[in-house]
């Protein structure tokens, strides 16, 4: 007999208010919530809550209000110290993942092998984002691996992804795990680009740059070669029409390769509930159509942070802050400073969201139904 | 493939070691490690094949999302090596079809 017969639905246990996602989205959610004096349960899959932030060793970009010139894994030390001052009110449950939401409110977790059900009244969903896949021949090859991958490896369990890399992206996550993988004694052959131009900032294209990696752009991988890993990579030129140039192939010998095209959120548990969906491509694909409270097109049920759009972590932050402002409310609590920090938070998004690396981010949340943070 | 030195982080050498067996190999790795990362730093990148055409695989995402790294651990198939951390006796195999309840 199975172990699995042996699991039993045993528990129904009741919550004002579940958020799902200890990223800095739903860690800062937790907290203006218990702010509020709002009891809610936190749940993470990881057994470390910090999402994203736990494997960034970088210095981080954009303003002082949300941790800027902070390298990521102190950022999540410090919004995790702020949510367990709260363990009166914040039931945390980490090593537990959701794998159902129901359109009563619902929530089913995997947690100890045993299924368990919760009865929720709001839900706050900040599951963060998952990385995209390339398309090219032998793309399933062991060996080649997203980005975020290979910072996890590397910064989180110390394991390098191999010897010699290809990075294949150049926007700002392709150059800074570039950089940190240079941190890590990897060899990194090249960084390519298929835009005629640099996606990331120049500072993090710099910098890799003066440790000699050369990035090349309009180049695109056109296949991965190798029987259990891969070995070697062909590139290929791309001409003003995106098309391949004949005769411009060229041979790595390889024993990684790192794919940084972008990250999608990760909207499963949105699309299983039922919220109305709507693919906007700025914002990296299929998105949930929000209100200005960061509530969906369900009642009660709240998303932010990546999951809502891809955007970064300083913005992840201040949208899980207003998620949770905005869910207590509606619950009948009120945080002290409420309409004070509405304001304030609001006025954030809208400055973090200027700008020209803004703009993209301001058509997508304009096709997504959110008018009020952006300029 | 063990990051040795680094300029931000610390990786503790003084770990505990962890004894596995890998398709039936003795092998070991360090408290704190997932399944796939110990298999990664042994230099096992092979951890599954795909279903039909059995063509090999190894893991993509490191962070549960999209099943790649899915091993048959003490009989139980389909299980995310990537998020699962390693314990003492563990018995790992590369796992090659839809999976199946191994009792
Ligand atoms: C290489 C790299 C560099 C970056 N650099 C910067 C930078 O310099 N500045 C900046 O502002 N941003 C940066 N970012 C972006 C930033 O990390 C993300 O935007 C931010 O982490 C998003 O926060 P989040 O809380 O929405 O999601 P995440 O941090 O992804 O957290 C989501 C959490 O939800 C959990 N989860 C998901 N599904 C489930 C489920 N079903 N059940 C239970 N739990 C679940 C996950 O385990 C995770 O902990 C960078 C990202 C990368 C990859
Ligand atoms: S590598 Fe994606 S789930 Fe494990």
């Amino acid at each position: 007999m199975s172990k699995y017969s042996l699991i039993k639905v045993k528990y129904m246990i009741k919550k004002d208010l579940v958020i799902i996602g200890g990223g800095p989205a739903g860690l800062c959610a937790a907290k203006m919530v218990a702010e509020a004096n709002q009891s809610c349960m936190l749940i993470d899959r990881n057994q470390i809550l910090g999402g994203q932030l736990i494997k960034q060793t970088h210095m981080f970009f954009g303003s002082e209000k949300q941790y800027a010139k902070t390298r990521g894994i102190d950022i999540a030390e410090k919004l995790v110290e702020d949510v367990k001052k709260y363990s009166d009110l914040i039931d945390i449950w980490e090593d537990t993942t959701v794998v159902g939401l129901y359109q009563d409110k619902v929530v089913t977790v995997l947690k100890n092998e045993r299924y368990v059900k919760i009865q929720a009244k709001a839900i706050i969903i900040a599951t963060g984002a998952s990385e995209k896949v390339l398309a090219f021949e032998n793309n399933d090859l062991p060996g080649i691996y997203g980005a975020g991958a290979v910072q996890t490896l590397m910064n989180v369990y110390g394991v390098k992804p191999g010897h010699k890399i290809v990075m294949v992206g150049s926007g700002n996550i392709g150059l800074i795990v570039s950089y940190q993988l240079m941190q890590a004694g990897v060899n990194v052959l090249s960084i390519i680009e298929a835009s005629p131009k640099i996606g990331g900032y120049k500072v993090h294209a710099s910098k890799v740059r003066r440790l000699g990696v050369n990035i090349e752009t309009s180049c695109t991988i056109k296949k991965a070669i190798g029987h259990e890993n891969v070995k070697k990579i062909e590139t290929i030129k791309l001409d003003e029409n995106w098309k391949e140039i004949e005769g411009t192939e060229k041979e790595y010998e390889v024993d990684a390769v790192c794919i940084a095209v972008g990250l999608t959120p990760l909207t499963n548990l949105l699309s299983m509930i039922g919220c109305q969906m709507k693919y906007v491509s700025e914002l990296g694909g299929l998105v949930p159509i929000i209100n200005e409270n960061h509530e969906t097109s369900i009642e009660n049920i709240y998303v932010c942070g990546d999951a809502s759009g891809i955007e970064e972590a300083s913005s992840a932050i201040v949208e899980g802050y207003l998620a949770g402002l905005h869910a207590c409310k509606k619950l009948g609590k009120f945080h002290p400073k409420n309409d004070e920090l509405m304001n304030e938070y609001h006025q954030q998004l809208t400055n973090l969201r200027n700008g020209p690396f803004g703009e993209k981010i301001r058509i997508g949340l304009k096709k997504q139904g959110v008018c009020k943070d952006v300029s | 493939m063990r990051i040795k030195e680094h300029p931000i982080l610390n990786f503790k050498e003084e770990r505990k070691v962890i004894h596995f067996t890998f398709n039936n190999c003795p092998v070991t790795g360090y408290e704190g490690d997932t399944i796939a990362s110990a298999l990664h730093a042994l230099g096992i990148k092979k951890l599954s094949e795909s279903m039909n055409l059995k063509r090999p695989r190894g893991f993509y995402c490191a962070i549960g999302n999209c099943s790649s790294c899915r091993m048959i651990v003490d009989g139980e198939p389909n299980v995310k090596t990537c998020v699962t951390l390693l314990k003492e006796g563990m018995d790992v195999k590369v796992q090659s079809n839809k999976g199946e309840i191994y009792d």
